[in-house]
């Protein structure tokens, strides 16, 4: 995205640390996301992919360095103010709320919106992903797990955000719903959603992005346009398996 | 009909515990701490109520306001300067800063309204006793109006729990901290309701537990505090009607058990069977085992 890289970054994450007691988890990492790009990081377990999104999102706090959204410093923002600056996080492990019914789970995804808007949201939602309407009443911990992370998904998209991140959405699906997932991220992309995209599936999250992050152990190893790092001998080596 | 008359007792002492059970059982489920200050703050209502009918001259209804408005705030102002700043910290860290303020409590009523008991004033509830069968069977206001208010709470209860944005925000916060936030979820605030929903009932059941049990004196929240308590985990601590069930059936036991096995093992039997319900389901009666996918 060259002619992206002129305006200013949607997000830009500024050389952050992020601590968990003495494990010093991020040590420096820095990163950009421009409007309209699909972005993706990628790294091994344990890199810290998941750490930079909760990071981002204000559910943890670096110890240094700046988080910026459309040049605001974001970095001390609560965390439940993030929503309504348009930027959604599909959590690992889908984080749905178990106990709740599948409407009452799009219902939370749109708390920041007003309540004549969510209705209408819910049968958009329903449209993308109909396998929720079907189970619209059932209790959201009944799911399958395909359907889980299809709930966690619409529940992120219930707020309509500008930026949706996304950890590791095809995790523990089934080959034919992983590229259900991607298309669905592509989908959203066509419709004008910035995505930043962690996944343990290297090769499918580089044939989507526009650019990626490679991610070891806290430090960022490698950036490029995906394609290219689709090509590049060490990631193939290292994520691709070959 | 001595039958029934324990039986209506039971009921009625039950459904005091109920309402003492759902202020724990809510702050539980959705701050993931035991409040022991709870049992407290139900005898601050208690004297609060008993200021505005005695000294104030108040009227009944605007005693119970006053009472209800008092121990929220006082419930509000609990949870900000002494539970918020260990939302992080070691849940003994926090079950110790509870007893404390369980203590402070209790002392500070000592210091207001010193050690003497009060009697609580009848002028409270001064609704008639009513006989049923041909005056076989008396009810008495104070328990009427316990047994109708225990029903009213759960109803409301239900009610805001499942139909408003608020009531369902607790129940993310409940299950999720981190979810629910990212859900747009002022957490803090969350808690601080939830706090203040309960601390209002804690008042509701000063009253009426004063209005039964007439002694008034800074330790009158310890006992029932306590037995609300092992209600809430009989029921299954974190269920709103596990705290309701667990109550009835506390306050039922115990009647009886007093009535028909010892008067002075009555509290014993009471701890017993939850000991033998907690062997048999260890998350209590309607408590949930919370399955997790992958
Ligand atoms: N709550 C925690 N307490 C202590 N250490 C943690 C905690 N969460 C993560 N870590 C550590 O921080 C590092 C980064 O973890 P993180 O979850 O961000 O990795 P990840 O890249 O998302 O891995 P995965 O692909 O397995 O999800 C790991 O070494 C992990 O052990
Ligand atoms: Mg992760």
């Amino acid at each position: 995205m060259s002619e992206g890289k002129r305006t200013q970054p949607l997000l830009s994450v500024n050389d952050i640390h992020v601590y968990y007691g003495a494990i010093h988890a991020i040590k420096g990492v820095s990163f950009e996301v421009y409007q309209d790009e699909i972005v993706t990081l990628i790294g091994a377990n344990g890199a810290g992919k998941s750490t930079t999104l909760n990071t981002i999102t204000g559910l943890l706090r670096p110890k240094q360095g700046s988080i910026t959204l459309k040049g605001e410093n974001v970095t001390t923002l609560p965390s439940h103010k993030m929503i309504s600056r348009g930027i959604a996080l599909c959590p690992e492990g889908r984080r749905i709320f178990q106990q709740m019914t599948v409407r009452e789970n799009l219902e939370m995804g749109g708390y920041t919106r007003q309540a004549g808007e969510i209705a209408a949201s819910i049968e958009e939602m329903f449209t993308r992903f109909p396998r929720l309407k079907e189970r619209e009443k059932q209790i959201a911990g009944t799911l399958s797990g395909g359907e889980q992370q299809m709930l966690a998904m619409a529940r992120a998209l219930m707020s309509k955000p500008n930026l949706l991140m996304l950890d590791e959405p095809s995790m523990g699906l089934a080959p034919i719903l992983v590229e259900q997932i991607f298309s669905i991220i592509q989908e959203l992309h066509g419709a004008g959603v910035t995505i930043l995209l962690v996944e343990q599936n290297a090769q499918m999250a580089l044939s989507v992005a526009d650019r990626a992050y490679v991610l070891e152990t806290g430090h960022i190893t490698m950036e490029g346009k995906a394609d290219e790092l689709l090509h590049n001998d060490d990631v193939r080596r290292a994520y691709l398996g070959s | 009909m001595i039958f029934l008359d324990n039986l209506v007792n039971g009921i009625s002492l039950g459904s005091i515990y109920a309402i003492i059970a759902l202020g724990y059982t809510m702050v539980y489920g959705i701050a993931k701490m035991l409040n022991f200050a709870h049992g407290d703050v139900i005898m601050m209502g208690a004297y609060i109520a008993f200021c505005a009918l005695q000294y104030w001259n108040l009227p009944p209804f605007l005693a119970l306001v006053v009472a209800m408005l008092a121990c929220t705030v006082m419930g509000v102002v609990i949870e900000g300067l002494a539970y918020r700043p260990l939302r992080q910290a070691a849940s003994l860290a926090v079950l110790i800063t509870a007893i404390g303020m369980s203590y402070l409590l209790q002392n500070l009523a000592l210091m207001i309204w010193g050690a003497n008991p009060k009697s609580f004033p009848s002028s409270m509830i001064s609704i008639p006793t009513i006989s049923l069968f041909g005056g076989q069977l008396k009810i008495a206001g104070a328990t009427l109006v316990t047994i109708l208010a225990n029903i009213v709470i759960m109803v409301a209860l239900t009610l805001f729990t499942s139909k408003t944005k608020t009531g369902k925000a607790m129940r993310c916060v409940s299950e999720d901290r981190g979810a629910a936030s990212l859900m747009g979820i002022n957490v803090n605030r969350t808690i601080s309701i939830t706090f203040a929903i309960g601390s209002a009932l804690a008042a509701v059941a000063g009253i009426l537990l004063c209005s039964s049990y007439p002694t008034l004196q800074p330790t009158t929240g310890s006992m029932p505090g306590i037995k609300a308590f092992t209600a809430a985990v009989f029921g299954g601590i974190g269920s709103i009607p596990g705290a309701m069930l667990g109550g009835l059936l506390l306050g039922v036991i115990e009647i009886f058990g007093k009535a028909y096995i010892s008067t002075e093992l009555g509290d014993a039997i009471v701890f017993a069977v939850l000991i033998i319900v907690l062997l048999v389901k260890p998350a209590g009666l309607l408590g949930k085992t919370v399955r997790e996918k992958v």
